[in-house]
């Protein structure tokens, strides 16, 4: 299994070269950086394939690093890490193809981008929390530059404001974690970082009430927990598309992540006692991303705001402490991963590079469905299947997530059901008013007929993330095979300390 | 277990036909032809199924079942009945006939004729689920073609009417997703079979109790919220009133062909709802709603028929029509479960009210369908009018078209000797052999039908000719060939109903014997 | 027991050569280059002071004895080794980073007395006498203040010096009454007499005054609030090679001290900075200066226009930090580690500012001297080398990994939570992580001038000299390897303090 180590140094590797080619053309530099990414998949994809479900936990890469505090560089996989890092590998790959027109200091942009990757990779599989630490602010510097420097809406802004609630969210995990150092060695007798050993520690009660939410929160924030969300708008529209993509796709993911692995898993005592608090914000989340959503002008806010009620399913599912509710959060982790990724995709690269507006009010005039075919039925597609219609995999992991709610806290589930028929109402309304209004009659043509086809990349990118989502959606055992296994796994170890 | 896969060829085929269209991108004619002939081919299909179906003793024929998501209690299981069976045939035979209907979009109509096989696809997928995750795929993916159908190719706000269309059931459909959530949680299934044994053995109750048993409610508590949910998604989709709304302004601004398919075939996905899955799961339940539900029906039969009296635009008569019609398969559905009945042999009044209600799905479906189909050349001939002011003595030149409306006309109105009067006299006989007082009340609806008809037929076809129709052209050929099937159907299944009786009803006795203990 | 003089060598011997290479230096500038060009002048002034840390290093190192003379005078064992070997690296990136820098004329005094205050520092690391630590801790104050005035380009130079002195000699002064105290407490000067006198008499009046004396004036030596007063205008007016020794040498030799002291002379009088469960004695009080080094180091640095005054207000804040870690010096069964983790981080932190420092020298001379926010527009493209540097020291600064930053922010708050009741200090842990956000946030503005701004259209490209790319580049490639391979330095950093027995 050491071959899945290999994306994160094939990362690296990639960034390494684009930093050394001083006088690099673009054209070369988008190369290096495509080539990089596939492979990168490729090995992913090897190493899943490998990976046997039934056997737990699978390791990939073991050495000590600093035995002063337990720390190793210590990585490894289950079915949940397999199912992420396959997101990772899909989602990197098309955000490489949907910024393929970038032309502007492109060498740096994708140094940062394989760097972001990286990190990424890094937080899936790491096993070590200080590990999984490291990486995780790894990948937070890199958003900073790619979004400031090739941005759009208040880029700087929007950059400063997304890296500084990362960083927040990351520094209280950051103090949970030596907090977890110093009272697992009291346990203990000697400092360890092993998720898997501080997972089988039975914590103090008192000890779990505060550290649980210290780390739960403290990832959250970048899962976009409300009312620490408000990064999440305002950095993806200031981001340019493929950063919003990854946002959006993959690094919400982190920090949903990070709360399972080290609030979910090590604290279930902690879990329990705060459920209540956490489920209430969670699907606070989810109505009020829904209905913020609902009066947005701007396009791209839509699906930012979207993204937040989305997530909000991922953190009640976290919080079911159920097989289907866990297992329906990391099968939507995965699901909104490629969704969100198709959706800033069309809003991003497909429309506003073109049209130079996102404002739904511009965009009605221009008879988007006749002038870019593909976008509208795109986005019809990734609308939809956000909404969560059968047939596409939000709704096996809606419908998980649902059933897990409903035997954890059933209003929820209800409300949570609400908020489904308001993602309907919004993605609706921001498909009718971007691309399927009529002008008034007699108006001119609308400004749409000049604009540039979409490009090969483009295509191939779109169809890669909705071959993804509709192959999950009619075979979802293809990742709840994987997912599964380890969540009863998970579910074994925290019952064990007799939370549950 | 698993014989040769029909119903999944039958459900793909048009899928793959739809798909081919879009990548192939063909001329408007072409893609009309080929759609024409996908249709035509799982209407080959369909009444081969017919044919080598054997009622049996109502068990399911045309099994498939394979493990999909065993984690999640999901099979991939479809079968049919004689029920299942007949609608599949209703909506083979009404796809190709809405294709042929009208001239071409004048709009993209590789992407129409699409759509319409994608919608037959949803149509055949949901008649033969026997597992909800599957059937409730095909529920929702039917409402996308159809959504874009009315939103794209519809007339004068449609808009308005799609996104209320979608959004109406959508929300229905919401409810009745997280009903079934609960179900299997309690059950551990999603099989429509064995959550029917459940429900029928009244285990249901305590087994909600047990997972779901949050703020003190009880069992039986949530075995009738559980009802309720999913009762609201398919009422919205029948419809049953007062969620009806969305109904006649969908129908009305649709394009007649689209407007064929839904209430020919789509609007019977609500009622096959409740006869597959309410009422086999849910038979206690639906006993202690009977009075309220049996309001709601009579109330749909009555009010639905006097709003149709009230149009004047003639696609919103049929519209509220057609609504009726399906009032009175509500009003059978309900009365079937109801204990100890006034006069008579209940048994076969059961039968004969559900065998009515079957019947009627595809008679209304096939009636409505034509009646709109020949409006729909009206409406092209006279260049978009449809109101009943419009015309008048069109008799004089259009005879042919004025007597073959004519004849729909009176099926629909249940003229005995055509097939709308069977579907309603079982339902009728069944009635007064179960609950008297129901069926007198509902009996106005009859009447006030008949009335709006004969109104109709008469304002339109009768009276003084206006000059401006005087060159009105009659139907053509290819119209007459399109409409005459149907037609001969009205005129055989009015006098033999047996032809289709004989298929139904052991499926429909064994429904009935079950959900009446 | 006398010691012979030939003994007394062999362990000061890394000293006595650094004292020999300063007086060499001076004489040969004063004497043979008078009439040089200026440019030569400092170069060779700065070879040979390089020159003379090398030596030493060596010696340091490797040759030489170990021992510990009576009362404590001089302490030479693999520890002190070690921290005087990291503080002559500190002087010789400073002198090499000198080279091209044309603030003064005064070339050979100049390297002479860099020399000579890196000598007080490493006596500062290697004695256990109180009487010693005055001496050398005056050695090294002193040689800095007048470092700081020797800036012919900066008019403020002479104030900021003037200030640093007078704060410096008021420091001094409340240290010696402290460390007089102590004497009259024990009747020793030796730190370890102190201790065993200082067991078991509690926080009596003039315990609590010595400690809380000594506190003062390593307070004032390491810029904690409130005795930061005047790190701002020295840093700013000092040249910025003075500024950078400032930040990194005389900033480790102080640590070194200050933990020695509190670890071996006032074991007893720990007390305890737990919340809800305060126990009077050093421990609290320095949680208290910590808590205010953090808070405002980090929020003043926030409004800062110029690099230099940012990077003094960060450095208050970094005291801040390493004071969180001399928390855990307070439980025996954790100190060895604790100090470990303090040592490594001020010596992490004194590579990375010479780092910054040096980039900021750089940037500073190719725009007349000002080392404000708008010099730094466009870095990437007119020094793209530099301004990769740049960013490795910031974001080390800032605590972000692979930067050897992380690492030690991290064991700082380690060790001070594992040590015996350590949770009782989450707040500060809490407050100290708060913090850092406001330090990436200063951190980022000035990388955003660097990275993101592209700078006015057509500017020239950076004249950057040789030897600060090769001490920039090698400083960089340290904080890159200390990041990865932490045990590079917190391996050695263990063994010593445990060979030391401390």
């Amino acid at each position: 299994m050491s071959i899945l180590a290999w994306p994160i140094y094939v990362s690296f590797l990639g960034m390494l070269v684009l930093l050394l080619g001083n006088g690099m053309r673009s054209a070369t530099a988008r190369r290096v950086a495509l080539g990089t990414m596939l492979l990168a998949a490729l090995l992913t994809f090897v190493g899943a394939a490998r990976y046997d479900a039934s056997g737990g936990w699978a390791e990939v890469a073991r050495v000590p690093w600093i035995p002063q505090f337990g720390i190793e560089y210590h990585l490894a996989v289950d079915g949940i890490s397999i199912c992420l890092l396959l997101l990772t590998a899909i989602a990197s790959v098309v955000g490489v193809l949907f910024s393929w027109n970038i032309e502007h200091r492109t060498r740096g942009f994708y140094a940062f981008y394989l760097a972001l990757i990286g990190g990424v990779y890094g937080v899936f599989l790491s096993r070590d929390l200080f590990l999984l630490l490291v990486f995780y602010e790894i990948a937070i510097v890199p958003k900073y530059f790619l979004i400031a420097i090739w941005g759009s809406t208040r880029k700087e802004y929007g950059a400063m404001k997304l890296v500084l609630y990362s960083f927040v969210g990351s520094a209280l995990s950051l103090a949970g974690i030596v907090a977890i150092l110093a009272m697992g060695w009291r346990q203990l007798g000697a400092p360890t970082m092993d998720l898997g050993v501080l997972g089988n520690v039975n914590w103090p009660h008192g000890f779990q009430l505060w550290v649980f939410p210290l780390m739960f929160i403290g990832f959250a924030f970048l899962a976009g927990l409300w009312p620490f969300h408000s990064w999440a708008p305002t950095g993806h529209v200031a981001a340019p598309t493929a950063m919003s993509m990854l946002l959006a796709g993959v690094v919400m993911k982190l920090g949903a992540y990070g709360a399972l692995r080290t609030g979910v898993a090590l604290f279930p005592e902690g879990l329990v006692a705060w459920q209540g608090t956490l489920v209430t914000l969670g699907v606070v989340g989810i109505l009020y991303g829904a209905l913020v959503a609902l009066v947005q002008q701007d396009f791209k806010f839509v699906i930012g705001f979207s993204s937040v009620s989305h997530m909000g399913f991922v953190i009640i599912g976290l919080l079911t402490l159920n097989r289907y509710g866990l297992s329906g959060s990391v099968l939507q982790m995965f699901s909104h991963g490629v969704l969100a990724g198709l959706l800033f995709g069309v809003v991003g690269r497909m429309v506003y590079d073109r049209t130079h507006t996102r404002q739904l009010g511009d965009l009605e005039q221009m008879q988007l469905n006749k002038y870019l075919p593909f976008a509208a039925g795109t986005f019809v597609v990734a609308g939809v299947a956000a909404m969560g219609l059968p047939g596409f995999s939000g709704f096996v992991a809606e419908l998980s997530i649902l059933t897990g709610a409903w035997s954890a806290f059933p209003g929820v589930a209800i409300l949570a059901g609400v908020g489904i028929v308001l993602g309907v109402a919004y993605t609706l309304r921001a498909m009718r008013r971007a691309f399927f209004t009529d002008p008034p009659a007699g108006a001119s043509e609308g400004g749409g007929h000049e604009l540039p086809p979409i490009t090969i990349q483009e295509k191939v990118g779109a169809l890669i993330l909705l071959l993804a989502s509709v192959v999950v959606g009619l075979y979802p055992r293809i990742l709840l095979d994987y997912i599964m296994p380890s969540v009863d796994g998970l579910l074994a170890t925290m019952a064990k300390g007799g939370a549950l | 277990m698993n014989g040769f896969p029909v119903i999944t060829l039958l459900t793909l085929l048009p899928v793959v036909a739809g798909v081919a269209l879009l990548l192939g991108r063909p001329a408007g004619a072409t893609a009309r032809r080929f759609a024409v002939g996908a249709a035509f081919l799982v209407l080959l299909g369909a009444l081969g199924m017919w044919i080598g179906f054997t009622p049996g003793d109502g068990a399911m024929a045309y099994v498939e079942r394979h493990a999909w998501v065993p984690a999640l209690g999901v099979d991939y299981f479809v079968g049919v009945d004689g029920i299942g069976l007949l609608l599949v045939v209703l909506a083979a035979i009404l796809t190709p006939m809405s294709l042929l209907s009208g001239s071409l979009p004048k709009d993209r109509p590789t992407l129409y004729y699409a759509l319409v096989l994608f919608l037959e696809a949803g149509l055949i997928g949901t008649f033969t689920a026997l597992n909800f995750f599957h059937w409730f795929i095909f529920w929702e993916l039917s409402l996308i073609p159809a959504f874009f159908l009315v939103k794209l190719w519809g007339g004068a706000q449609r808009d308005a009417a799609a996104t209320q269309f979608f959004v109406y059931t959508m929300v229905g459909s919401i409810a009745m997703l997280l009903a079934f959530l609960a179900l299997f949680l309690a059950t551990g299934t999603f099989d429509f079979l064995a959550l029917a044994r459940q429900g029928q053995d009244g285990k249901l109750p305590e087994a909600l109790a047990k997972v779901v048993g949050w703020s003190g409610l009880s069992g039986k508590t949530l075995a009738m919220l559980a009802f309720t949910g999913v009762f609201l998604g398919f009422a919205v989709k029948v419809p049953c009133m007062p969620f009806h709304t969305w109904l006649p302004d969908t129908y009305a601004t649709a394009p007649t062909p689209v407007t064929m398919l839904l209430t020919g075939a789509m609007s019977k996905m609500g009622v096959y709802g409740f006869v597959r899955i309410l009422l086999p799961i849910f038979p206690d339940q639906l006993r202690a709603a009977l009075p309220v539900l049996t309001v709601l029906a009579i109330a749909t039969i009555l009010l639905a028929s006097w709003s149709a009296f009230a149009q004047v635009d003639l696609k919103r008569m049929l519209a509220y029509s057609s609504i009726n019609h399906l009032g009175y398969c509500l009003l059978g559905i309900f009365l079937v479960v109801k204990l100890n009945p006034a006069v008579g042999d209940p048994a076969a009044s059961r039968a004969a009210i559900m065998n009515g209600v079957v019947l009627q799905m595809f008679n209304h479906g096939l009636t409505a369908a034509t009646f709109f189909c020949l409006l729909g050349m009206l409406e092209e001939r006279s260049g978009g009018l449809r109101s009943m002011g419009d015309f008048g003595g069109l008799r004089k030149v259009v005879p042919i078209y004025a007597g073959l409306l004519g004849i729909t006309a009176f099926a629909s109105l249940g003229l005995p000797g055509l097939n709308g009067f069977v579907g309603e006299f079982l339902i009728f006989r069944g009635a007064f052999g179960i609950s008297p007082w129901a069926a007198v009340v509902a009996a106005p609806g009859l009447l006030i039908t008949a009335i709006f008809l004969l109104t109709f037929y008469q304002r339109v076809f009768l009276g003084p000719l206006e000059p401006r129709w005087a060159k009105l052209p009659d139907m053509t050929v290819n119209e007459r060939w399109l409409v005459a099937p149907a037609l001969v159907l009205m005129l055989v299944l009015g006098v033999m109903p047996q032809l289709v009786l004989g298929v139904i009803n052991p499926a429909v006795t064994q429904l009935v014997e079950a959900v009446s203990r | 027991m006398t010691t012979s003089y030939l003994e007394l060598l062999k362990l000061g011997g890394a000293e006595a050569l650094l004292v020999v290479a300063g007086l060499a230096v001076l004489l040969v500038d004063l004497g043979v280059m008078r009439d040089a060009p200026l440019e030569r002048r400092m170069r060779v002034a700065a070879f040979g002071a390089a020159a003379g840390c090398v030596v030493a290093g060596l010696w340091a190192l490797c040759g030489g004895a170990h021992g510990r003379t009576p009362g404590g005078v001089l302490v030479i064992d693999p520890l002190s080794q070690l921290t005087k070997t990291v503080i002559l690296l500190m002087a010789l990136a400073t002198a090499l980073l000198s080279i091209p820098a044309r603030f003064t004329r005064h070339v050979g005094e100049y390297f002479s007395l860099l020399l000579f205050g890196t000598v007080g520092m490493m006596l500062m690391v290697s004695t256990e006498n109180i009487l010693l630590l005055f001496v050398a801790l005056e050695l090294a104050s002193l040689t800095l203040y007048v470092l700081t005035a020797f800036n012919d380009e900066n008019p403020d130079a002479e104030e900021a010096a003037l200030k640093y002195f007078l704060f410096g000699g008021v420091a001094a002064a409340f240290l010696l009454f402290g460390l007089s105290l102590l004497y009259g407490l024990s009747g020793s000067l030796d730190l370890r007499e102190i201790g065993r006198a200082l067991q078991g008499r509690g926080m009596e009046p003039a315990v609590a005054a010595a400690v809380a004396l000594v506190v003062v004036g390593f307070g004032f030596k390491v810029a904690a609030v409130p005795f930061h007063l005047w790190a701002p205008d020295a840093y700013v007016g000092a040249p910025t090679p003075v500024a950078a020794l400032i930040a990194s040498g005389s900033k480790v030799a102080a640590f070194f001290l200050l933990g020695k002291v509190v670890m071996v002379g006032f074991t007893d009088v720990a007390g305890h900075a737990a919340w809800g469960n305060m126990q009077s004695g050093w421990a609290p009080t320095l949680a208290i200066l910590a808590f205010f080094s953090l808070l405002l180091g980090n929020l003043v640095a926030v409004a800062q226009k110029r690099v230099k005054r940012l990077l003094a207000y960060s450095a208050i804040a970094h005291a801040g930090y390493m004071l969180v870690a001399v928390q855990a010096l307070a439980d025996p069964a954790h100190r060895s580690v604790g100090f470990a983790a303090l040592l490594f981080y001020v010596m992490i932190y004194g590579l990375t500012t010479i780092g910054a420092f040096g980039v900021t020298g750089v940037v500073e001379r190719n725009h007349e001297g000002s080392d404000a926010l708008e010099s730094f527009e466009g870095l990437h493209r007119r020094a793209p080398v530099l301004s990769f540097m740049l960013m490795i020291f910031f974001l080390s600064l800032a605590g972000i990994p692979p930067m050897a930053g992380f690492i030690g922010k991290f064991s700082l708050f380690g060790v001070a939570l594992s040590a015996k009741g350590g949770l009782g200090l989450m707040w500060l842990v809490c407050f100290a992580v708060a913090m850092s956000a406001v330090a990436l946030y200063y951190y980022l503005r000035v990388l955003k001038r660097g990275f993101v701004m592209d700078g006015p259209e057509g500017a020239a490209l950076l004249r950057v000299d040789l030897p600060s790319v090769v001490v920039l580049g090698l400083l960089t490639a340290g904080v890159l390897a200390l990041g990865l391979f932490p045990g590079l330095l917190l391996d050695p950093l263990t063994h010593a303090i445990s060979a030391a027995g401390l």
